[in-house]
């Protein structure tokens, strides 16, 4: 059992939870996650681990709510507790050596991001970060991020704030203006990914993006998180969470996000039914 | 209850047929997950057991791999003493209810019963069924008197069979047992793999509180090698490990697009059904495809399990697809009867090579190719060799793939100074399941590769001994 210790809406479907978590918080790596279940009805979702707080035993999760499970958790308040978290799983990011870094995040994925650009910048790497929503109002993590980079970009898709277009597009001019980069990350939206990559591959600059497909146990034993990369089958709760951008197959990852879509339906509005009772 | 003359023992004991278990109807059951044996009535365990012939030198102990006492409980029952049959059987193995049911008795104490030489063998399965549930029901499962605690802590990695097994008779033993579990639930296969319908998870649930109420500390959601490293619990304090964890890893046939929507491996498939309950979404949270034709590769218990959970869950057309015939299947045949009974449809010598999607990257056709059995391969079965040009294309919605299953890395990979096989499973020096690395022991299906419960359960107990002479010489 996970106590809840704090909750924070950040912004309008993006909700920050922390919860105990005293053995993970002491073992976990930039770039892993855990797979939790609110309780013993629930689904096993994986999340990645935002930050920890080894002293206080604590669990950093941002999320966005997306359907039955994310949407519960968005409702627990400090006090309450989740009942299972498996962890820390997945290989942790690898930080050491680059000069030049740039990371891309995109919507919720900037949660995702925001550990990796930090542990790369405690490392000495000059950390470029690239960030953006579809709107301002659901831009997160500004400030952190800006304080683990050398450079921050923001970026909106309707121009309601920072620089009126895509990551990708910011991306591109950094490289056009002769920016030397020695690794790109990209975490964000399954198109968003695609599109980094895509600018990244002819100028065979090294991109990792980290995979989002579904999951149950997250320890190797079922395979349904498994993705295409380089024509091999992998599975991302093993051998990912981060892959080879220039290699993933983004359509079949995205189809298979697809799986379930009615039966999420049908749990979602069950749930929301429930509430109005 | 009188002796019958010596003289016609053997005569009054074989006019009593061996009694059938009583069954759901199979036309109800496919609409249901409940357990599909019945279970027998006390009159008729009586009845069946009074059919043993109490041989001086029993062939069916000789075919159980923990060696019940088989004639000793079966006169048990004979006598009315349920009870005193349970605690009989509990003598050598813990887990009765589940070896009851799932334990290929056929093959093992069945094969060899005298009985089976003229008439049919004693329905020693059924028997063990029968008083453990009969105990269980009758709510006198007993707490044995622990030895005085040796202060020796022994870590046990998987809650599987074989460390449910250790688990137990360590703790009997005055040690501090503590397993650890990745999943949430306690049980391995028996809670993931093996449907309701086989094997009701109340049964596995009792068999867990059991244990925790005579001590052993369960740790779930606890990934060795992840959250711990075996350096890590020796570090903690922990004398001694052993590894039961079992070989979950799924294996796919790595033909063209296999990782289409719809296409599931036997445990993803059985694990959203069993452990997730995804047969009663949206009760529970997890879905599952319910698909209308639904194929099976394989020809193996796991496939008869997920063929069956398929029909459950309302496909049309269930079917097998297996590349050799129904006699070389691997599946128990009580399992193929079951199946053949519900409606479960076979296409031997058949093997795909090919699945063909939509344009939303959901598998809609299987291309197959049809198979005939050549030479004998090394297992002794006859080799499948493809017939040229005899490809076919199959509608299908959902597949299960359910060709066996290997080691999983994990641990090997984070626990230096622990030797593997070329197939990843861990090796070990004798049959204690001691393994490379001092210490550290290992049984069940991550040393042998996938085999039995049972078989698990004998791995745990022999090396439960070993470990408990090596705590008690440091
Ligand atoms: C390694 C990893 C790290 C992740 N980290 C984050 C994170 O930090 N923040 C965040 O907001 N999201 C993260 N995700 C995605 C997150 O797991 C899903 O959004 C979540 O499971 C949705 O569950 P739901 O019940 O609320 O929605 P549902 O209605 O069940 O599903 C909505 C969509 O989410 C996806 N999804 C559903 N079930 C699962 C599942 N069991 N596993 C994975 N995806 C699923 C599907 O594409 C589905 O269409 C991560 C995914 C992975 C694999
Ligand atoms: C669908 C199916 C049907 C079957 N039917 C039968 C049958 O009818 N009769 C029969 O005799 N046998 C049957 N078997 C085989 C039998 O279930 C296995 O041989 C047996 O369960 C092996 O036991 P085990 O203890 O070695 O491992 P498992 O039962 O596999 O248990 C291993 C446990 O270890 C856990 N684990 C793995 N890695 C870690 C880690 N790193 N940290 C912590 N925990 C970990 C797993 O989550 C799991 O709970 C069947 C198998 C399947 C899959
Ligand atoms: S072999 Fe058959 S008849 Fe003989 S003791 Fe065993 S169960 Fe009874
Ligand atoms: S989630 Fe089951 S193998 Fe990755």
């Amino acid at each position: 059992m996970h106590r809840i210790t704090e909750k924070i809406v950040l912004s309008e479907n993006i909700v920050k939870t922390v919860f105990e978590a005293p053995e993970i918080a002491k073992k976990r790596k930039a770039g892993q996650f855990v797979i939790l279940m609110i309780d013993d009805k629930g689904e096993r979702i994986p999340l990645t681990i935002v930050d920890s707080d080894p002293v206080k035993g604590t669990l950093t999760i941002i999320y966005q709510v997306v359907g039955k499970t994310t949407d519960q958790l968005a409702q627990l308040e400090p006090g309450d507790v989740i009942q299972h978290v498996l962890g820390p799983l997945g290989h942790p990011t690898e930080i050491d050596g680059f000069k030049t870094a740039v990371c891309v995040g995109g919507g919720v994925g900037i949660g995702v991001l925001y550990p990796i650009a930090k542990a790369l910048k405690e490392k000495g790497t000059r950390v470029i970060s690239i960030i953006g929503a579809r709107t301002k109002k659901m831009l997160i993590l500004e400030d952190e991020t800006r304080g683990a980079s050398d450079e921050l970009h923001v970026t909106t898709d309707d121009g309601s704030y920072g620089f009126h277009g895509f990551v990708s597009d910011v991306l591109r001019d950094l490289i056009a203006a002769g920016t030397k980069i020695d690794r790109v990350f990209a975490i964000g939206p399954v198109p968003m990914m695609r599109v980094v990559a895509n600018v990244t591959r002819p100028h065979h600059i090294k991109t990792l993006v980290s995979l989002n497909p579904i999951m149950v146990d997250g320890t190797g034993m079922c395979g349904a998180c498994r993705v295409t990369v380089g024509g091999k089958t992998k599975f991302t709760c093993v051998d990912g969470p981060e892959f080879d951008g220039h290699e993933v197959d983004f359509g079949l990852l995205m189809s298979r996000l697809r799986m379930y879509v009615d039966q999420e339906q049908e749990a979602k509005e069950r749930c929301r039914c429930g509430k109005n009772d | 209850m009188t002796e019958p003359e010596k003289t016609d023992k053997k005569e009054k004991k074989e006019r009593i047929p061996r009694q059938p278990m009583p069954e759901q109807d199979p036309r109800l059951r496919v609409t249901n997950f409940d357990e599909v044996p019945t279970g027998y009535s006390p009159e008729t365990a009586v009845l069946e057991a009074k059919r043993c012939i109490q041989c001086k030198k029993p062939g069916c102990v000789s075919g159980c791999p923990v060696d019940i006492d088989i004639p000793g409980f079966v006169r048990l029952v004979a006598d009315g003493d349920f009870l005193g049959a349970a605690r009989k059987i509990k003598e050598t193995n813990c887990l009765p209810a589940v070896c009851g049911r799932v334990c290929p008795q056929e093959d093992q104490c069945e094969k060899l019963c005298i009985l089976g030489k003229k008439w049919d063998p004693v329905a020693i399965g059924r028997l063990e069924r029968f008083v453990a549930d009969y105990e269980r029901n009758a709510g006198t499962i007993e707490i044995p008197a622990l030895p005085a605690s040796t202060d020796r802590r022994i870590a046990v990695v998987g809650a599987g069979p074989a460390g449910l097994t250790i688990a137990g008779d360590l703790v009997k033993m005055g040690h501090d047992v503590t397993i650890f579990e990745a999943l949430h639930k306690s049980g391995g296969v028996l809670i993931y793999g093996i449907p309701e319908f086989r094997l009701p998870k109340g049964i596995v649930d009792a068999e867990v509180e059991y244990l925790r109420k005579i001590g052993v500390k369960i740790v779930t959601d606890a990934a060795i090698g992840r959250l711990k490293t075996i350096d890590d619990l020796f570090a903690e304090g922990f004398h001694a490990v052993f590894l039961g964890v079992g070989a979950g890893a799924p294996v796919f046939m790595n033909i063209p697009g296999e990782n289409f929507s719809g296409i599931y491996s036997a445990n993803e498939y059985l694990t959203r059904s069993n452990l997730m309950k995804a047969y009663r979404f949206p009760e529970y949270d997890t879905p599952i495809a319910k698909g209308k034709n639904v194929a099976v590769i394989g020809g193996g218990n796991v496939a008869m399990d997920s063929v069956r959970t398929a029909l459950r869950l309302g496909a049309e057309n269930a079917t097998i697809i297996y590349r050799r015939t129904k006699n070389e299947m691997p599946a128990r045949a009580e399992e193929v009867h079951h199946a053949e009974q519900e409606g479960v449809q076979f296409k031997f010598l058949t093997n795909p090579i090919e699945y063909i999607g939509d344009e939303k990257g959901w598998v809609r056709q299987m291309i197959c190719q049809r198979m005939e059995l050549g030479e004998p391969d090394e297992s002794g079965r006859r080799r499948p060799v493809v017939i040229k040009g005899s490809e076919y294309a199959v509608d299908v919605d959902t597949v299960v793939v359910s060709v066996g299953t290997m080691a999983n890395p994990v641990i090997p990979m984070t626990t230096p100074g622990l030797d593997t096989n070329r197939w990843g499973y861990i090796v070990t020096k004798d049959e204690t399941g001691e393994t490379t690395r001092k210490g550290v022991w290992a049984g069940g299906d991550i040393v042998t590769g996938s085999a039995t419960v049972i078989l698990a359960m004998g791995a745990g107990r022999k090396a439960a001994r070993a470990i408990h002479d090596y705590v008690m010489s440091l």
